[in-house]
Formats: C-alpha cells, sequence, structure tokens
C-alpha cells in the first residue's frame, strides 16, 4: 500500500523535479538549433568574476547571519516557552511579506532620498554597493538561519547544562564544548538555508545594488530573458554544480559528529 | 503493487492532457449567453484602469465590456495582464501557450512581428472610429501598407533632472553629456535595457541608433563604459520612486513619465537633448493566435474612440495619436489640470502640453520640438546586429569591479571556517584514536586477566 500512497509523489517529483534538471542538462549542451556543443559551457569563462563575487558576497552574508542567528536563537531557545512563542512570532512576521515587496521597501528606506536619510537628516550612500546586497541578504534570509538553530538548542536536553557545570564547565566551555557541537546540525542547515539562496538572488542585487555589477543570479536572469536559453541553462548546471560541492565539503567536516558530542 | 503506481501516474497525465485540451478548447468564441474572456496584454500603468471624476479617468476595460454587452448583448470580459518590455512580449507570445487577442508593442517590435507572420491583419471596414487618428500616424514606416496597427500612444526620451540639485550651467547645452557629468557621480541612472542605453550614447556621438555597422556600436559600448563608474544604477521602473525622492538627480526617461513623476516632485525639469532622441509609437495588434478576433476588433475601435482614448491619454500621460482627442478643449484643460506645474504666484513652470507636443496650447496642430525624423525611430536590426548588441550588453553588464574589502572578508571567513573544521576534526580523530586504543587496552587486560 506504501507505494501507492507514494505514487502521486513519485509522480509530483519526476514531473517537477527530474524532468526540468533533464531539460537544463539537454539545453546546457546543445546550441539553438538543437545539436550536441560544449560552447555553453567553455563560454563561462567570461563569468568567473560574476560567480567569484557571487560567492563572496554570499559568504560574508551567511557568516553574518551566523553571527546575529545563533545567539538570537540560542536566547530565543532558553527564554520561558510562553515568551519563546512571541520571540519566533516576531521573527516569523517579516516573512509574510512577499520577499519582492521587502526588497523593494529597503531600497525605499535606505535609498539616498530615501525614508531613513530624509528624516534623520543624514546622507549615507549604501544602496547601489556591495554592503546594502550583503544586508538585504542577511535581512532577508536571516529567519532561514535562526529557525533550525533555535529547533536545534530547544531539542537539547535541559539537563545538559547542569551536567556540563558538574563536570566543571563554566558558562563559556558549557557553551563551546557542549551546547555549540550538539547544535552543530542546525548550524548546517541554518548556513545551506541561507547560502543556497544567496548564492542564486537576483532581485535583491538588482535592486539594492544598483545593477552596476551582477551576481549570478542576475545573469542567468538576463540569459533567459534575452532568449539565449542555452547558455542560461549552461551556468545554472554550474551554480547546481558548485553548490552541491560546497555543501558537500560542509558534510565532509561534520558527518562524523552529527550523532552529538563526541566521547 | 507497481503495475498499480504506474497505472496511476499514467490516469494522472492522462487526465493532466485532457484538462490541458479542455482550457484550450473553452476560449473559442461566442455562442450567446456565455462569458467570452478577451486576453489583452498591454505594457505596466498603460491604460485608464480607475474611475476619478476629478482627473477626467474612468476603468475603460470595464467601460469596454459594458459598451459591448449594450451592443451586442454578449458578456466579456476583458483579462488584463502587462509586460515590462517589449522582448518579455515577444518571448511570451512565441513560447507560452496563452493565447492574446490584443497586444500594445512598440514601432520596431511590430516590424518584427509582421516579417515573422505573428499578426492578423485589421478589418479596417470595422474600425468607425479609425478617422479619429491623426494622418501622420498612418503608413509607418513599421506597417507601411497600414494593415496590421492602430496607433495607441506616442512620445520621445528626453532628460530628466533635479533643479534644486543641477546647476543651470550643466544644463544649458540642453545635451546628452549631463549624463557622463562626473560633477554628479552617483546620481545619474542609465536604462536597464540595451536598446535604450546604446541609444543615449550613439545620439551623444553622432552615430546612427539604428547602424548596421557593429564598429558604431563598439563606439558607443566604450562610451557606456565610461559612463558605468559615474552611474548610480541601471534601472527599470524604479527611476520613478529614484527621481521622485530624489536618490538620483539625472536621468534619460520618455516624455509621458516625466510629468507622471513632476506631478510629485516639482523640482524635477524636462529637456529633449540637442543631438537628437528616440521617437516611438506604440499601436494596438491582434496577434496570430487570437481566438476572439471580432472582438479584438471591437477593443480597438473602443479604445481610439474619443471617451477611452482621453480616459487613457489622461491616465498615461503620453502624447496620443488620436486627432479627435487633441481637438477637444476637455482633454487640454484637463491635461493641464493634472499634469502642468505653477508656482506660487500662478507661473507656469512646465506646461505639459508644451512637454507633450511641442508647441504651446493655442496652436492645436500637431508636431515636435523639431521635426522627427524616420531615424529616430528605433528599427528592427539584422540577427547580426541584434547578437553583437547583445554580447557587447552582456559585456558591460558582466563587467564587475569589485572592492578589496568584499575579497579580503571573504577569504577571511572562509580560511578561519575551514581552519576550524578541519582541527576540530583533527582533535576529534586524535581523541577517537586515544578513545579506541584505551579501549583495546582494558580489552586486552580483561583478556588477560581470564
Amino acid at each position: 500500500m506504501s507505494s501507492i500512497a507514494a505514487a502521486p509523489h513519485i509522480f509530483w517529483a519526476i514531473l517537477f523535479i527530474v524532468l526540468p534538471l533533464l531539460i537544463v542538462i539537454v539545453y546546457a549542451f546543445t546550441d539553438p538549433e538543437g545539436a550536441f556543443t560544449l560552447e555553453n559551457v567553455t563560454s563561462l569563462k567570461d563569468y568567473v568574476s560574476i560567480f567569484g563575487l557571487s560567492i563572496e558576497l554570499s559568504v560574508i552574508a551567511t557568516f553574518i547571519c551566523l553571527l546575529v542567528g545563533y545567539p538570537l536563537a540560542y536566547i530565543i531557545a532558553r527564554s520561558k516557552p510562553q515568551h519563546q512563542k512571541i520571540f519566533i512570532m516576531l521573527l516569523m512576521l517579516p516573512m509574510w511579506t512577499n520577499l519582492l515587496i521587502r526588497t523593494y521597501s529597503l531600497m525605499a528606506l535606505l535609498d539616498d532620498g530615501g525614508f531613513i536619510n530624509t528624516v534623520l537628516g543624514t546622507s549615507f550612500h549604501i544602496v547601489g554597493t556591495k554592503g546594502a546586497v550583503i544586508f538585504g541578504m542577511v535581512y532577508d534570509f536571516l529567519p532561514y538561519m535562526v529557525l533550525p538553530i533555535y529547533t536545534c538548542v530547544s531539542k537539547i536536553d535541559k539537563h545538559m547544562w547542569e551536567v556540563a557545570s558538574d563536570l566543571g564547565c563554566n558558562t563559556v566551555t558549557t557553551l563551546t564544548k557542549v551546547i555549540l557541537p550538539l547544535s552543530l546540525s542546525g548550524i548546517i542547515s541554518g548556513v545551506t538555508m541561507v547560502f543556497v539562496p544567496s548564492i542564486s538572488t537576483f532581485y535583491i542585487s538588482q535592486k539594492l545594488g544598483g545593477g552596476t555589477f551582477e551576481l549570478i543570479g542576475d545573469t542567468i536572469e538576463r540569459q533567459f530573458v534575452t532568449g539565449a536559453y542555452n547558455v542560461g541553462a549552461a551556468i545554472s548546471l554550474v551554480m547546481m554544480i558548485l553548490i552541491l560541492i560546497s555543501l558537500g565539503i560542509m558534510n565532509y567536516f561534520t558527518e562524523e559528529n552529527e550523532g552529538g558530542i563526541v566521547p | 503493487m507497481k503495475f498499480i503506481k504506474y497505472i496511476l501516474i499514467f490516469i494522472i497525465c492522462t487526465l493532466l492532457f485532457c484538462s490541458c485540451n479542455n482550457s484550450d478548447g473553452s476560449d473559442t468564441p461566442a455562442s450567446s449567453g456565455k462569458t467570452v474572456s478577451l486576453n489583452v496584454y498591454n505594457w505596466g500603468e498603460y491604460i485608464s484602469d480607475e474611475d476619478d471624476e476629478e482627473y477626467g479617468l474612468f476603468d475603460v476595460n470595464a467601460g469596454f465590456e459594458a459598451y459591448y454587452k449594450e451592443k451586442y448583448g454578449v458578456e466579456v470580459k476583458v483579462n488584463y495582464s502587462t509586460y515590462a518590455t517589449n522582448e518579455d512580449m515577444y518571448a511570451k507570445l512565441t513560447n507560452s501557450a496563452v493565447s492574446y487577442d490584443i497586444v500594445i508593442p512598440s514601432d520596431y517590435m511590430i516590424q518584427k512581428m509582421i516579417a515573422n507572420d505573428m499578426l492578423l491583419p485589421l478589418d479596417f471596414s470595422k474600425l468607425t472610429n479609425y478617422s479619429n487618428i491623426s494622418d501622420s500616424f498612418k503608413n509607418m514606416y513599421y506597417d507601411p501598407e497600414n494593415l496590421y496597427s492602430v496607433p495607441y500612444t506616442y512620445g520621445m526620451v528626453g532628460i530628466i533632472y533635479n533643479s534644486e540639485f543641477v546647476k543651470p550651467d550643466d544644463v544649458k547645452g540642453e545635451s546628452w553629456e549631463l549624463l557622463w557629468n562626473e560633477k554628479y557621480a552617483g546620481k545619474i541612472l542609465q536604462f536597464n535595457n540595451p536598446r535604450d542605453a546604446f541609444a543615449t550614447a550613439m545620439y551623444k556621438e553622432g552615430l546612427n541608433i539604428n547602424s548596421s555597422d557593429p564598429s558604431d556600436w563598439d563606439k558607443a559600448l566604450a562610451e557606456l563604459k565610461a559612463q558605468k563608474p559615474i552611474l548610480q544604477g541601471y534601472v527599470n521602473d524604479e527611476i520613478f520612486n529614484k527621481m521622485k525622492s530624489a536618490s538620483a538627480w539625472i536621468s534619460a526617461y520618455f516624455a509621458g513619465d516625466y510629468l507622471t513623476m513632476a506631478a510629485d516632485n516639482t523640482d524635477l525639469r524636462f529637456y529633449y537633448p540637442t543631438e537628437g532622441t528616440n521617437y516611438f509609437v506604440d499601436a494596438m495588434c491582434i496577434p496570430k493566435t487570437s481566438k476572439n478576433y471580432d472582438i479584438a476588433l471591437e477593443y480597438i475601435n473602443y479604445m481610439i474612440g474619443v471617451e477611452a482614448a482621453t480616459a487613457n491619454a489622461l491616465y498615461i500621460g503620453y502624447a496620443s495619436p488620436n486627432q479627435a482627442v487633441l481637438d477637444s478643449d476637455y482633454y487640454k484643460e484637463m491635461l493641464d489640470y493634472n499634469y502642468s506645474i505653477y508656482d506660487d504666484e500662478d507661473n507656469c513652470l512646465v506646461d505639459a502640453w508644451d512637454i507633450l507636443y511641442g508647441k504651446t496650447k493655442d496652436e492645436a496642430n500637431i508636431s515636435y520640438p523639431y521635426n522627427p525624423a524616420y531615424e529616430d525611430y528605433y528599427k528592427d536590426e539584422s540577427i547580426d546586429i541584434q547578437t553583437h548588441v547583445t554580447s557587447l550588453w552582456e559585456s558591460l553588464k558582466t563587467e564587475n569591479s569589485t572592492e578589496l574589502w568584499v575579497h579580503i572578508t571573504s577569504a577571511a571567513i572562509v580560511i578561519s571556517v575551514l581552519g576550524f573544521a578541519i582541527r576540530s576534526t583533527y582533535i576529534r580523530k586524535k581523541r577517537s584514536k586515544f578513545y579506541r586504543d584505551r579501549d583495546r587496552e582494558i580489552r586486552k587486560q580483561k583478556q588477560a586477566q581470564k
């Protein structure tokens, strides 16, 4: 019976995941006439600097998310249960608004003649810089970092803190030697969930970056808009492979201790 | 079990395809008593879609539905959707299964669509309001035999600047040079599409915007690359907010849109560059995929009727090719009321009519600040030039300049995280080796004891 229940899901997966992926692969290795070619893949050398910039910006954004998100998740997880609900709610609240609208409003707020500059009478210039793009990524994707870590930390046995201090840990070592390793799986999924959308974003860089520099998402979008499906597919494919590689590296270092504290 | 699974998949597939076919079939026109949908595909913010008597507006799509019901007793539902660029529209029309009954592309795109046999010829005998259209908009170069298109709006590109920040001396020449003026670095906006962006550079350099010589485009590219460092950004619709809030001070954009912006920020001023500028006509066409030809024709006829055309002209703020609209005093008054800017002493600072039609209100005949040559229209380029321009645009957009701090910070993060990971893996391995050895030791001792 389980196989009948699974049939719709398998059908779904084939139609909307496997098939599109195959189409991407086919497009990446053919020319507009449909003949096999490697030209799309070799033309990618023009985009190396864009790949580099995308990776760099999303690495920085992910790291800031981690720095901000971990303490936040920890504090939420350690607060009273009735407070936790409110905190999580507040964290989720911005996500009820569409990402595009949030980004666009961020642009209106931070712009040279935007709301903040007008109200405070300042004249900082941030929209159009890489800093603004990083800020946008952090702002948009922070909840994806906090939620998995929060889940992970709140699942840790409450006695773990007592045990650690009984065995001679002070507050800092409890955190670094016990809690941090225990919540590593949360960190990993948080990092993944922030890094992957950041590296492929195109809207944030277009609005907050002003369009004077491109991330790989913009390049892919432009390829498809101008009808260069084959090159677009090739870039997408390479990006998928890059993401897979970086996830692979991450897993290599964490696989062994996912179970918990090392004896 | 596996067999059942495959059958299930097969059934779902069949259902899916059947439903696809059905939805295609249901669009067929017009037995009486049934609602017919008319798919209209237009630019964003390009039709009067609100009832507002003060500004002379009404919802023209609703107006058409009521009009059609009254005339033929058939319920029509206008499905209105929008696009941002001609190229988007073209891609959607060629790739998607949706059939549109009305599209409103620009001149060069109409030329391309006619060349690719994508449009249906219009039955002008049924367009009773066609006499409203000014003679200067008949037999245009993109549709020389006047078979496929009925003009909707037209206009020109000019330069918008913020008079509060831009010095009068810098705009005296009324030149494209303003977009390259380094004094205003970081406050200048450029089009985010190749055709319009290249045109700004080509006009500045005195090149033909429809040049078939690749080296002309290369020269324009050099200009655009020189301009890139002083730009605030390449933008589309964000231009409205950025100019209104004075985040940016200088940009090239369409005259009609300038009026919309100036309504919110009265410091904005406008001029047509003396080197020449792009001139465009957007016209209504019926694509080959249309399934409601007669209703679509009626829709076009309604849109060029005085009422709808006036409301649209007032809402969009672009110039109207409709002579009946231009002749009406009501339109002149309302245009002035909606868009002209007056100072406190009631002196006219910006005359909307002057911007759109280049003459004072009393002189009714249409003409521009100078006579537009056909050279100022975009024309459909040969495939070779199109590919060339696309690749130039590509090289302009992908040229990233990255500040050093980005490299350093990200490298530092990667190195420290990797270092940390390697160190902890090393410690863990060492530790587990220690415990393994100890266990082995203990086991040995136990065996020895036995």
